[in-house]
């Protein structure tokens, strides 16, 4: 990333460590200049709140190098435990997004336990079952979450300023996301960080020289349910209607596409992953026939010809253009 | 009473012989590239689909099914030329991700050549259910479960009694030392996705005629499969086929005694519990980690 700044702009220290955060704040800034009615507002909301997920999802994909096809679940857990509690029981908004961040988070970590001691495909099996067991029992539990047809939170209400235009939500979104960042970078250069990434690296040396591997693993598994909580509650109160769809297998497939496409352990690359793969069906929503065809095309392309993901791979032309 | 139990058995035994053919095919295709492909499920409906297409084209039913079949295994064969081998060296999550997509891209291509609707095929015998002891069976469970066994045999035979056979199973213990001793092993990789298509055009289509297909359909048979092959332990041909039956029975048991809305809930739940008590499958044996 350095090498993306001309060198007249280099940062002081403190600054430098947090210079992509610094970027994705300037871009959010000056992003509302090119959105021109409540529609392209909507998509680059969803494209921020996929981005939350996606950046939490990336922790545990790139840096501990766990896979999960079950994050949806997590992110529609969280919406529900919003809508449920704000319209059935007349909760504060905030109130039931921390609820469904902490019941979210002992969910993930009751799991996290044995499921994690599993690896590869057998690891993808577990949280896919998970994601779809989650997804049948709200399907089926049609008196507290409105089955199929789905149910909707109260609106957002903080300190008595209900978030209700689309402008509001942009810059709400907006500041949710910069939070997401903030915090994942932080913890990327906290021991924790180098701990992962030596689990990343080779499990057992790690666990040789001293990481409690299972622990590290668990921790990061529940930090990533609890962003896709946090980001579906935010979800629930935007969206007109919360249905069981969101949960789906289609759906946490979804997540880990953005996360590989934009760069396995890259949090710009979270960000940059999710709005490309979020803003695309919205492009392509002429050629409707042919999208699935399209998305299929670029997830095969990508993992073929970029492994490392969008932006590690750009960032790694530049600064070989850069270097003398 | 005793009735409906064989009721649900029979239930569980047609459902479980095409879970078993695609549990067969995933457990094929990791043997030879230690590859998961999500688009196993596909296959079954490539099959079914051309099938269909071709019957109401005029071509008779067997014609239909073997053309329909060879369609299937090109799509196999070309999936792994164009996807697979040029990512030979990814990793485990970018394996994923390419089977994943290309599941999405053959959904796409399916939906844009057939259609979104639902189709069927007529039943191979008639549809006069035969009764055995109080339980009714349709014929065309018969053919499933028939035809299931029949290439199960040959897929035995093939691994354990042909020198192509054993070459792929040479390559899937020690790919190195297989291709030392001449064994060709792009052609070993090539040969188990002809395979597993084949298995899985000739499941989905002898399963047409009882529950129908549409290009949505792969999905849900997908995971069926993959789970019966890691119920099995993957990799483990047998396993495969004992997690496949396994695992219908139980849909079908507590569909019947439990609840529907729950049955695949059910079929998840008792794959968790089998992998954090035996994380390596049923009949898996244990993985050894090198640093």
């Amino acid at each position: 990333m350095t090498s993306m700044l001309p060198s007249a702009l280099r940062l002081p220290p403190a600054l430098h460590r947090h210079r992509g955060l610094i970027i994705l704040a300037a871009l959010i800034a000056v992003l509302p200049l090119a959105l021109r009615n409540d529609y392209h507002y909507d998509v680059v909301i969803n494209a921020g709140l996929n981005a939350i997920v996606v950046v939490g999802l990336n922790l545990l994909i790139g840096y501990a190098g766990q896979i999960s096809l079950g994050h949806a679940a997590f992110f529609g857990l969280g919406a529900y435990v919003s809508a449920i509690l704000t319209t059935t029981y007349g909760w504060p908004a905030l109130g039931a997004m921390a609820t469904g961040i902490v019941v979210v988070g002992i969910v993930a970590y009751v799991i996290a336990r044995p499921i994690l001691r599993l690896k590869g495909h057998y690891l993808a099996m577990a949280t896919l079952g998970i994601g779809v067991i989650i997804s049948i029992v709200l399907n089926t539990e049609a008196q507290v979450t409105g089955g199929p047809d789905g149910m909707s939170a109260a609106p957002f209400t903080v300190l008595g300023y209900t978030f209700a235009s689309e402008q509001s939500w942009y810059w709400l979104v907006g500041g949710a996301l910069l939070l997401t960042v903030w915090l994942s970078t932080n913890l990327i250069d906290s021991p924790i960080g180098r701990a992962l990434r030596a689990l990343h690296g080779a499990e057992i040396g790690a666990r040789v020289v001293g990481i409690d591997t299972t622990r590290y693993k668990v921790l990061i598994f529940v930090i990533s349910a609890m962003f896709a909580s946090f980001a579906g509650s935010l979800f629930a109160h935007h969206t007109p209607t919360v249905t069981p769809s969101i949960l789906g297998f289609i759906k946490s497939v979804e997540f880990v596409v953005m996360a590989v496409f934009g760069g396995m352990a890259s949090v710009m690359g979270s960000v940059v992953g999710a709005f490309i793969m979020t803003l695309l069906p919205n492009v392509l929503a002429a050629f409707e026939d042919f999208e699935p065809i399209i998305l299929g095309g670029i997830m095969m392309g990508t993992m073929i010809f970029m492994p490392k993901g969008l932006v590690p791979t750009i960032a790694k032309k530049l600064r070989r253009k850069e270097a003398p | 009473m005793i009735e409906s139990m064989i009721q649900f058995i029979l239930a569980g035994l047609t459902s479980g012989a095409i879970y078993a053919l695609v549990g067969l095919g995933f457990s094929i295709i990791y043997n030879a590239s230690h590859v998961i492909n999500f688009a196993q499920g596909e296959f079954i409906v490539i099959g079914g689909m051309s099938t269909v297409a071709l019957l109401a084209a005029g071509v008779p039913l067997p014609l239909a099914i073997v053309l329909a079949t060879l369609v299937t295994m090109l799509v196999g064969l070309a999936l792994a030329r164009f996807a697979i081998q040029p990512a030979k060296d990814a990793d485990v999550v970018a394996l994923i991700i390419i089977t994943i997509g290309a599941s999405i891209f053959l959904r796409g291509v399916v939906q844009l050549v057939f259609g979104k609707d639902i189709h069927s095929l007529p039943a191979f015998s008639g549809e006069t259910p035969l009764n055995l002891m109080g339980a009714t069976l349709m014929p065309q469970s018969l053919w499933v479960m028939g035809i299931s066994s029949a290439l199960i045999v040959v897929i035995a035979w093939f691994f354990n009694a042909t020198l192509a056979g054993k070459a792929m199973l040479a390559t899937a213990y020690n790919a190195l030392a297989a291709r030392l001793m001449g064994v060709d092993t792009k052609w070993v990789l090539l040969s188990a996705f002809a395979l597993s298509a084949l298995l899985g055009a000739v499941g989905g289509i002898v399963v047409t005629p009882i529950t129908f297909v549409s290009y949505e359909s792969g999905i849900m048979l997908g995971l069926k499969g993959f789970s019966a092959a890691v119920l099995g332990g993957l990799g483990n041909g047998v396993g495969a086929v004992a997690g496949g039956l396994i695992l219908g029975i139980v849909e079908a048991m507590s569909a019947g005694y439990l609840s529907s809305a729950y049955k695949d809930a059910i079929a998840f739940i008792i794959i968790l519990v089998v992998l954090v008590v035996r994380p390596n499958g049923l009949f898996g044996k244990k993985g050894i980690d090198r640093v």
